[in-house]
């Protein structure tokens, strides 16, 4: 079994209202370091099949259904093997 | 002319589509659920509002792995009606027939209530029975309202009239250009976030989303007409 994290972010050209909002909560609890706040999301997969067709695979699921690629930009870590 | 009502797991407004055609529009109309679905026998596809697949992952997003979705692009292909009201837009979106994508409410809530919209175009299949540029009030009810394309599409869309309605008074959800509704570069496939069909009888809530319907209805049976 392989283990990959795709991780989904908003395209930079993308307002992103959850992020300006958390902004706003963390500069109100007194966090005014915080310049930017963009938020995403991490989709967890664990895979069956041989680990050199993962990466092609991968790529086709998050183009055909797991990122929307008009508002979101995506990367992937492919994992350790688990159970082994 | 026969009309689809598509429901997929979690499609709650089905019925609403339905009330319109079958009682008030007084047309021929079936509700399909998207598994048992043979659209050679249809002249018009209506896809309802609700939040198909729970809105997982994103609003629309898996109403796309059903097998119905390769039905319908060969349908809108073939340049019949298709309609997707609401949530019916998103499906539209994340299936490939509609440009953009759609983003949370800038008020990052759900909003509900009545909009005032602009009829942008009133030279289309959907709304020939509307004056360009009239105004007129629909019903909302949606999170991820705000429609967004990007510059170059948004210039397409401009370009080619494919702006159908607009937010008048407000675009409080962030909308790209207080865009409501838009059409395919055919001209045959609309979405809209506001809800033509809870606005067909003055007892609930007015009468301004009926000539939507009523055009759909005309100009489908005028093609039939000329093509017999």
């Amino acid at each position: 079994m392989t283990k990959v994290n795709v991780y989904v972010t908003l395209r930079e050209s993308v307002v992103d209202p959850q992020g300006i909002a958390a902004k706003e909560a963390l500069q109100t609890l007194g966090f005014n370091e915080v310049q930017n706040v963009r938020i995403g999301k991490l989709i967890e997969l664990e895979l069956d099949g041989s680990a050199a067709a993962i990466e092609g695979r991968v790529t086709e699921m998050c183009e055909k259904l797991l990122i929307n690629q008009v508002i979101e930009d995506y990367r992937f870590e492919i994992g350790e093997v688990a159970g082994q | 002319m026969k009309f689809a009502v598509l429901t997929f797991p979690g499609s709650s407004c089905d019925l609403d589509m339905f009330h319109a055609i079958n009682d008030i529009v007084k047309a021929d109309v079936e509700c399909l659920w998207h598994t048992e679905v043979d659209l050679s026998l249809f002249d018009a596809v209506l896809i309802p509002t609700g939040a198909a697949y729970g809105d997982y992952l994103r609003p629309g997003a898996l109403a796309k792995s059903s097998s119905v979705i390769s039905q319908l692009q060969e349908f809108a292909a073939s340049g019949k009606p298709v309609l997707g009201v609401g949530n019916g837009f998103q499906i539209l979106v994340e299936a490939g027939l509609l440009p953009g994508a759609f983003l949370m409410n800038t008020s990052l809530k759900f909003r509900s209530g009545q909009a005032k919209l602009s009829v942008q175009n009133a030279e289309t299949i959907f709304t020939s029975e509307y004056e360009t540029g009239q105004e007129i009030t629909l019903p909302f009810a949606h999170a991820y309202g705000n429609y967004y394309v990007d510059a170059e599409t948004l210039a397409q869309l401009k370009d080619n009239k494919r702006i159908v309605f607009t937010y008048v008074d407000g675009n409080e959800d962030g909308s790209t250009d207080a865009i409501a509704g838009v059409l395919n570069e055919q001209g045959n496939v609309l979405g809209m976030m506001p809800l033509p069909e809870r606005a067909v009888e003055a007892i609930i809530g007015g009468t301004d989303g009926l000539p939507l319907f009523q055009s759909i209805l005309k100009n489908g049976s005028e093609q039939h007409v000329s093509q017999a």
